[in-house]
């Protein structure tokens, strides 16, 4: 009996140990190298291989397919990774910690550029060789770690100030606002007409994500601060910052910004402007195509406009989005790669490619030509808010630095914390980060 | 007690254990392949995981900006860290809901699980559909029931609409852990319903019967009958989902994001630790998960008797106790 009762327990143990065993598997990776290269010579032809974020436009797959045509010995492959931003980043890290030669061409979202640039997780390319002097100079800003050249431009973004226009105008709101005062004062005079019944005046993204810091972000430079100083120490506890979180903070307290807002990701809050809900909408320019849609989908279509965003004492200024493209340090090819780089950001692809695309291209001379505009009138108004832009914070941990800011900041706006208290901790956190 | 309680009679001893002792190399040789990959996709995952747990990345710039990487030991270091450490508060956060998530809502879905199999068990017209109805949520895919149910909990979604409330559902706080167990319940309920009915279909008709004619109540029909027979059934049910209840993680993470104290459970620890390329201290979360888990699964079996391994006589012999102590009381 004892031995029968002794073997049912190894197997109700073992049970346990396969269940619970699941849980572990994911984690148990992880050995690390050190060694890289930063401006060494990129040498080496043949496939390689582009590794990016799903491209529904087919745009991206155009370019890919003109270079493949050209050079039948030196195919691109397209690896596609998932749709979130997390688990690509996720996947890139994983691959370049095994030193894998399997990615070639990276295509990094702007915030990740210091971060593989400092682990060597990329080469430096030579600016020489890129029409980096042609680009807005934001863009290329976001490339760069340390003053070397780590990725190219490939696509830019920034944020807009979408207005319902008709609103204005029937309230005899002549200029759309410029800043937070003005915004509160042309709301106060739309939500006092009968058509505005039931409105909110103002949204961005205010959800717990990578577009709360976005947003955060954007109100501290907008308020002339800055969340670190030229040197790379962190600097929030500080009147501008204040200013700015207060203007949030009171926002939801007034009803300026609708409580309902802190669930708002990008497209909850396009969602509710598209339905009229909203007389002011902080948004990225992807959603004016949705805006203006005619087919009865959109209830704003031909009532709306874009502005740059707002700030506290003038026009605002914007985070810059996008995304760049890099050289794995780990890959086989590199010449081929660096070659297929200057084909894929040179200035032809990306005439190309706004043909089946409204990505913005990162080259200023785009956003003024007519019959660019003619299709994405929003671009002579984005160009104004790139000039301005100022990238995320660039530093090497970029996945911790956003969680601490997004979690004061949450805590602050959801009135967990007072504005004072949030920043006195978030700076306690940068600093931390910063070592 | 020897080894082989059910021997044949006519063999000499001597030949019994030469048999015993050939068919235990036998079922040993068959038996390796298993072992061995059990060792590779469980002992080594396993092992390798607690053995990275003590050690920690540490990583500086030098005067060029670039990381310098190196892992050092720290022995329990991570550990310490974690229970003690000054993030320690958002594991005993996570550690609390990760309990509370799984107790409410094991308790919950046991109830309607258990519902579900008395209604599924019956003979009417269309119990093929109700059967079909009540399973669709198990097939399911998690992540895809979160994003249904982030739809409908959204601040416009039907759920507020048809209860003419605001409730901020997918922001910080009660309303949203009410989400996450929700959620949990309507997915895994017919799990144990599922379990419970196979228990159920194995109880002869005829004890309903006997019972019809003794006069007992459908109420208590089910109280004496119904439950104590399928209670083997229902209990590994019950074990199995407690088990996958403590490493939950794709619910609250798609439902209502990461990074949200009230929704944050160990699994997503151990996620965000290894997205910040922390892997010692998400290997320590995933091994303090596993003896969290190991522990509830051991005090629910030795205090609740859940025959896992469903050893037959044993349970045969309980039966027959139990059955004694019933006609002791009658």
């Amino acid at each position: 009996m004892r031995q029968r009762s002794q073997r049912r327990r190894m197997i109700v143990g073992g049970a346990i140990l396969a269940t619970s065993a699941l849980a572990l598997t994911a984690c148990a990776s992880g050995e690390s190298g050190s060694s890289g290269a930063s401006t060494e010579e990129l040498t080496g032809r043949g496939p390689i291989t582009y590794v990016s974020s799903p491209d529904s436009s087919g745009a991206a797959q155009q370019t890919i397919d003109a270079w493949n045509a050209e050079h039948p010995d030196e195919q691109v492959e397209w690896i596609e990774l998932p749709l979130d931003a997390d688990q690509q980043r996720q996947q890139l890290a994983q691959n370049a910690q095994i030193e894998s030669d399997a990615f070639t061409v990276l295509n990094l979202d702007v915030v990740w550029t210091s971060e593989f640039a400092a682990n060597r997780w990329i080469t430096a390319l030579p600016e020489d060789e890129l029409p980096v002097d042609d680009m807005i100079p934001a863009t290329v800003d976001a490339a760069t770690y340390n003053d070397t050249l780590f990725a190219a431009p490939y696509y830019t973004d920034g944020a807009l100030l979408y207005s319902r226009t008709d609103l204005l105008d029937a309230a005899g709101v002549a200029e759309v606002p410029e800043t937070w005062s003005e915004l509160q004062a042309a709301c106060d005079a739309v939500l006092a007409l009968p058509e505005a019944a039931g409105m909110s005046c103002y949204a961005g993204q205010f959800d717990k994500n990578e577009g709360l810091t976005v947003n955060f972000s954007e109100a501290v430079a907008s308020a002339g601060g800055s969340l670190y100083t030229d040197d790379g120490t962190p600097d929030v506890n500080t009147p501008e910052a204040l200013t700015a979180l207060e203007f949030l903070v009171d926002g939801f307290e007034s009803g300026m910004i609708p409580a309902e807002a802190i669930t708002f990701q990008e497209e909850q809050g396009r969602q509710a402007f598209q339905d009229g809900e909203l007389v002011f909408l902080r948004n990225w320019p992807y959603i004016f195509n949705s805006l203006s849609a005619t087919d009865g989908s959109s209830a704003v279509a031909d009532k709306f406009g874009v502005s740059p965003i707002p700030g506290e004492e003038g026009p605002g200024v914007s985070t810059l989005g996008g995304r760049n493209i890099a050289i794995s340090s780990y890959a086989e090819n590199k010449e081929t790669a660096l070659e297929f780089i200057q084909f894929f950001v040179g200035e032809e692809q990306e005439e190309a490619r706004l043909e089946l695309s409204s990505r913005a291209p990162v080259y200023a001379s785009f956003f003024e030509d007519d019959a660019v505009t003619a299709t994405y009138p929003y671009l002579p108004t984005l160009l104004d808010s790139l000039e301005s832009a100022q990238p995320r914070p660039k530093v090497v941990q970029y996945g911790t630095t956003t969680a601490a800011i997004q979690d004061e900041v949450y805590a602050a706006i959801s009135g967990d914390k007072s504005p004072e208290d949030a920043l006195e901790d978030l700076q306690a956190a940068l600093e931390e980060i910063n070592g | 007690m020897t080894s082989s309680p059910i021997a044949p009679t006519f063999t000499t001893p001597r030949v019994r254990r030469a048999s015993t002792q050939h068919e235990g190399r036998t079922a040993s040789l068959l038996l390796s392949p298993t072992f061995l990959v059990l060792a590779l996709v469980i002992l080594y995952p396993l092992l390798s995981a607690v053995y990275q747990s003590l050690f920690s990345a540490q990583s500086g710039l030098d005067e060029n900006g670039f990381v310098v990487e190196g892992e050092s030991f720290v022995g329990l270091g991570n550990y310490l860290d974690i229970f003690a450490g000054s993030d320690s508060g958002r594991f005993y956060n996570a550690l609390f809901n990760t309990s509370v998530f799984t107790f409410v809502s094991v308790a919950l879905e046991t109830v309607i699980g258990v519902c579900f199999a008395v209604m599924m068990n019956r003979a009417f017209r269309g119990r093929g559909f109700l059967r079909a109805a009540i399973l669709v949520p198990w097939a399911i895919p998690t992540a895809v029931s979160g994003l249904l149910w982030r739809w409908m909990f959204q601040a416009d979604g039907i759920v507020n609409s048809i209860s003419g409330n605001q409730v901020l559902w997918t922001a910080e706080g009660f309303a949203s852990q009410v989400a996450v167990i929700t959620a949990e319940v309507w997915k895994t309920a017919p799990f144990i319903a599922l379990l419970v009915l196979a228990g159920m279909q194995i109880i002869p008709e005829e004890v309903y019967e006997a019972a019809k004619l003794d006069g007992a109540s459908a109420w208590r029909q089910f109280w004496s009958i119904t439950l104590p027979l399928v209670r083997p059934a229902l209990l590994v049910a019950v074990l199995f989902r407690l088990l996958d209840a403590l490493r939950m993680f794709d619910l609250p993470f798609v439902l209502i994001g990461p990074r949200k104290s009230s929704v944050e459970t160990l699994s997503i620890l151990a996620w965000d630790s290894s997205n910040q390329l922390q892997y010692g201290t998400a290997s320590a979360f995933s091994v303090i998960l596993l003896i969290y888990v190991a522990v509830i699964a051991f005090v629910f079996i030795k205090l609740l008797g859940a025959d896992v391994a469903g050893s037959g006589d044993e349970r045969r012999q309980r039966k027959a106790a139990k059955a004694a102590s019933k006609g002791a009381v009658r």
